[in-house]
């Protein structure tokens, strides 16, 4: 039987890829007046339910999303986690 | 020649590809939607600049999961031409037809400008028309425009001869200040191996009338009409 699950999936560039938004953002947290700030990288937050028979099916379903739209691996990592949804919850 | 363009959802450059290969060179062409799955008997696949799909995600990233671009990916592996320009490149760089990337500007900048370009090949039927020794000058607009790819992609691309166009001086030097967007080795156009899918951020659609300022363009759409009436 199938169940609802739970995937939080972070994207990030590559650490080869020039991030110019990150550096703008940094510039803007020094003139915010924070000190000690080092590199700032931008990613992406996904949040997103799916039917899965069990966690690893639901982990390879994920993975494929990740690998075929949610991430570009020529230019990005991802990484994320999956958690089973109780049952009021999707009520 | 019959030529067709696709249209997505954002796509903003479609009329203006439609009115140089139909009004300028007096070709078939016409649009297709992009939830069609038929190519028909069209001999070049113009995939035109826009914001398919509000470029989101990542620019080209939705759009390569439209119904129509199996049927392009087929029309590639086939031989015949596909040509990709601004969101059009990102596009096949997103469904694999390109190898590398095209990520957000060096400088944060959207460049709208014209820019000269360096043609690097001058031997295929595309930039035939062209002279290495001579730059053309070609609208660029885009936010996210430069090219990345690892260095193992970067050094088959130069290897192989993939590079067509690269940003230039006006007296056609490579040269980091001539460089708009940060892109690596200044690319600003390939092709894949088989040299018959070609992307290019520069828009030549709206260099091909003298109207609107610089025919520049104009020879990369003659150079695909001759090739494909040699090919027939």
């Amino acid at each position: 039987m199938s169940q609802r699950y739970q995937a939080q999936i972070y994207v990030t560039l590559r650490p080869s890829v020039l991030d110019p938004a990150g550096t703008a953002v940094r510039s803007g947290l020094q003139q915010l007046g924070v000190e000690g700030v080092g590199d700032v990288r931008i990613g992406k937050y996904v949040e997103l339910t799916l039917d899965a028979d069990d966690d690893a099916d639901a982990r390879q379903k994920v993975d494929l999303m990740c690998d075929r739209l949610l991430a570009n691996p020529t230019i990005e990592n991802y990484r994320f986690e999956v958690s089973a949804m109780a049952e009021e919850v999707r009520a | 020649m019959k030529v067709g363009v696709l249209v997505f959802p954002g796509s903003n450059c479609d009329r203006d590809v439609v009115y140089v290969t139909q009004e300028i060179l007096g070709q078939p062409t016409r649009k297709i939607w992009h939830r069609d799955t038929d190519l028909g008997d069209v001999d070049v696949v113009v995939i035109p600049g826009g914001f398919s799909y509000g470029d989101y995600l990542r620019c080209g990233a939705i759009a390569r999961f439209s119904p129509i671009m199996p049927s392009v990916v087929e029309h590639a592996r086939q031989g015949k031409y596909v040509l990709g320009i601004c969101n059009g490149f990102q596009i096949l760089t997103e469904v694999g037809l390109l190898p590398g990337a095209l990520v957000r500007n060096r400088n944060l900048h959207f460049i709208c400008d014209r820019l000269p370009l360096k043609v690097e090949r001058t031997d295929l039927f595309w930039t035939q028309h062209y002279r290495s020794d001579r730059p053309i000058v070609l609208p660029v607009a885009h936010g996210e425009g430069r090219y990345h790819a690892d260095a193992e992609t970067l050094a088959q691309l130069e290897d192989n001869g993939q590079v067509l166009f690269r940003y230039c001086s006006a007296t056609g030097e490579v040269t980091d200040e001539a460089n708009p967007n940060g892109s690596l080795n200044n690319i600003a156009g390939i092709c894949n191996n088989a040299q018959n899918v070609i992307g290019m951020m520069p828009h030549p659609e709206r260099a091909s009338d003298a109207i609107v300022g610089g025919t520049d363009g104009l020879a990369l759409f003659k150079g695909i009409l001759e090739s494909v009436a040699v090919a027939r």
